[in-house]
Parts: C-alpha cells; structure tokens; sequence
C-alpha cells in the first residue's frame, strides 16, 4: 500500500490548526456536503479573517465547498469550519445537494442523462 | 501584510462561474487505484479544469511517551481530484476521483452516500486492485457500474471474461473506455445513468 504508489503526502497540520482555531469541524460536516454549493449573501470586509474574506468574495456565484476547498488550498475539514462560520453570521447561503432519501431518482437521472447528451 | 493574504487567494476564472440559478448539485464517484486514469476520466468530460481537494487525517504517533506529555502526531494528506458538468440552468453534477483504499473514503463526510452512484475504473493489468473496491461498494449498497480503461499496453481481455474474473453479478454493467477521450468518457457516465434508471423502475425482477 506505501511505496511510490501514493495519492497522498505528509501535510502541515500546525498552519491549519491556526486558521480555524482548533476547530475540527465534525459538527459542520454533518451539515456541508463537498457539494452543497455556498453563494455569499454579504460583501467581503477589511476587517474579516482573510479566508471568510476570500470565500466571500468567490461565492458571489454558486460556488461547491469542494470548488472553495480546492481553491483556498485547505483541507474539506477547514474549508467546513470557515463556511459555517459564515454561514452562522448569514452572510452566506447553501443549498443542499439532494437528500440521499430521494435518490435515485427517475427525473432528475433523465435530467442528467439530457445534459450527458449534449457533451 | 499576511504571508498568506487573502489577495494570493484566487477563486474561479469568469469562465469556470456557475450561472447563478445553479440550485442543486448532484455527484458521481470515480474509484479506481493509483494511475489508472481517474483524474484523466475526471479532466476528460469537465468543463472546467480538475481541482484537487484535500483531507488531512492526523494520527498520533506510534513513539507516544507519556512521562515527557509530549505527543508526535503525524498528518497525511490525501488527494482528491474533481472536475464539473453542467446538466442545465440548476443542476451540476461534480465528479470525484478517489483512490481504491477504503479507509480514505470516510475522510469525506458523505462521499458515497449522497451520490447518485459510482464508475469501478479498471486497469487489466492490475485487476485485484478492484477486487476490493467492489465488494466495498456492494456492502454499502452503492450502485455501480464498471469501466475498464484501455491502456495501449494492456492486454486486452473480452468483457465476458473481465466480468467472471471480477465475480461482477449480471446486472452490473461493464464498459471498455478510453479515459483520455470525451465521448468515451461520457458514455461511461451513459451507461451508470442507465444502469441508475433501470434501478428505479419498480417493476425490476
């Protein structure tokens, strides 16, 4: 399983540990998907952490946690805790994926399969 | 100033924005083992370039001594690349590469329960890498179909005979794809949308 053979690589846990102040983000999880998309509802302040700032300001469209992950260069866990912590202040929105309850389901896998189409 | 501002931070190019009537979205997980082209599938069919998300998993350290109360943690992280298809006005459907190993899956909250289903990539030359991915996703219920990626260097194998190899039951489908082209890659994700429909007819034997 180790070897050259890796999707993965030592991390600096110390930097994160700054940035969300210890949080780890358990709770905030069970709410945010890697696909729930964030759109901010607030502009970005001087006075904000410099991450809030920043997932404000690219949330001006629908935006995936995943997408604001990826783009802030934290780890899912981090990006979580930041956007809940906007999320609190209501200076973002998130709309949630589709409950797995509904899945699979027969319109939305023909919507789907229309938007394959048309690649 | 920040050594890391905010200003270094850089958010999506204008052309990767998601119209704003973007409602829902909806995920396929791409499982496969290392290098076997889950980030070319991924990149293949996206509209936008692959991200790469991350999750770090800490661990305390195996030399842990008690007497100095100093603890060594270890932090690795692992990688998941993904990329992005429109469906329409609302709906956007995410894809996500993730490696074979099982205890890498429950790094991300949620990533195979809320999806609508996953594509088994599989490299002839490495077959019992998914072996184990397979019966992981039949334990978690998790609808599947399975591609297998023709690398010019494979030894090429009839369908038929990948299906009995893997022990696949009849009514998963299994697909030959080239990861690097789009047509093939979207009729790989075809193929799961059909298999996912045929699922929902109430009628199935």
């Amino acid at each position: 399983m180790s070897g050259p053979d890796q999707d993965w690589d030592e991390g600096d846990p110390e930097r994160l540990y700054v940035i969300t102040r210890g949080r780890s983000g358990l709770s905030e999880r069970t709410v945010l998907d890697l696909v729930t998309l964030i759109v901010a509802r607030a502009e970005a302040q001087p006075s904000m952490q410099p991450e809030h700032a920043a997932i404000l300001r690219m949330c001006h469209s629908p935006l995936s946690v995943a997408e604001i992950s990826a783009y802030l260069r934290l780890p899912m866990s981090a990006t979580t805790v930041l956007i809940a912590d906007l999320l609190a202040d209501k200076r973002v929105e998130a709309r949630a994926p589709v409950p797995k309850a509904l899945l699979p389901d027969r319109a939305l896998i023909e919507a789907v399969m229309h938007g394959l189409q048309r690649l | 100033m920040d050594f890391k501002g905010s200003d270094t931070i850089v958010g999506p190019r204008s052309e990767d924005v998601l119209p704003s009537s973007a409602a829902t979205a909806v995920k396929v997980v791409i499982v496969g083992g290392f290098g076997v082209g889950k980030t070319t599938l991924v990149g293949a069919v996206s509209e936008i370039r692959p991200l790469t998300t991350e999750e770090t998993m800490t661990q305390a350290g195996a030399d842990v001594d008690d007497n100095a109360g100093v603890e060594r943690k270890t932090a690795t992280t692992v990688a998941m690349d993904f990329g992005r298809i429109s469906i329409n006005d609302e709906l956007v459907l995410y894809l996500f590469g993730t490696p074979g190993q099982q205890r890498f899956w429950f790094l991300w909250n949620g990533l195979f329960e809320g999806a609508l289903g996953a594509v088994v990539l599989v490299d002839t030359r490495r077959l019992e890498v998914s072996f184990d991915v397979i019966g992981r996703l039949e334990e978690r219920g998790v609808p599947f179909v399975v591609a297998v990626n023709t690398f010019p260097e494979s030894p090429s194998y009839p369908l038929d005979e990948l299906r009995a190899a893997l022990d696949l039951p009849d009514e998963v489908p299994i697909v030959g794809c080239d990861a690097r082209r789009r047509e093939s890659g979207r009729d790989v994700l075809m193929s799961l949308m059909r298999y996912l429909y045929s699922l929902t007819n109430p009628e199935r034997p």
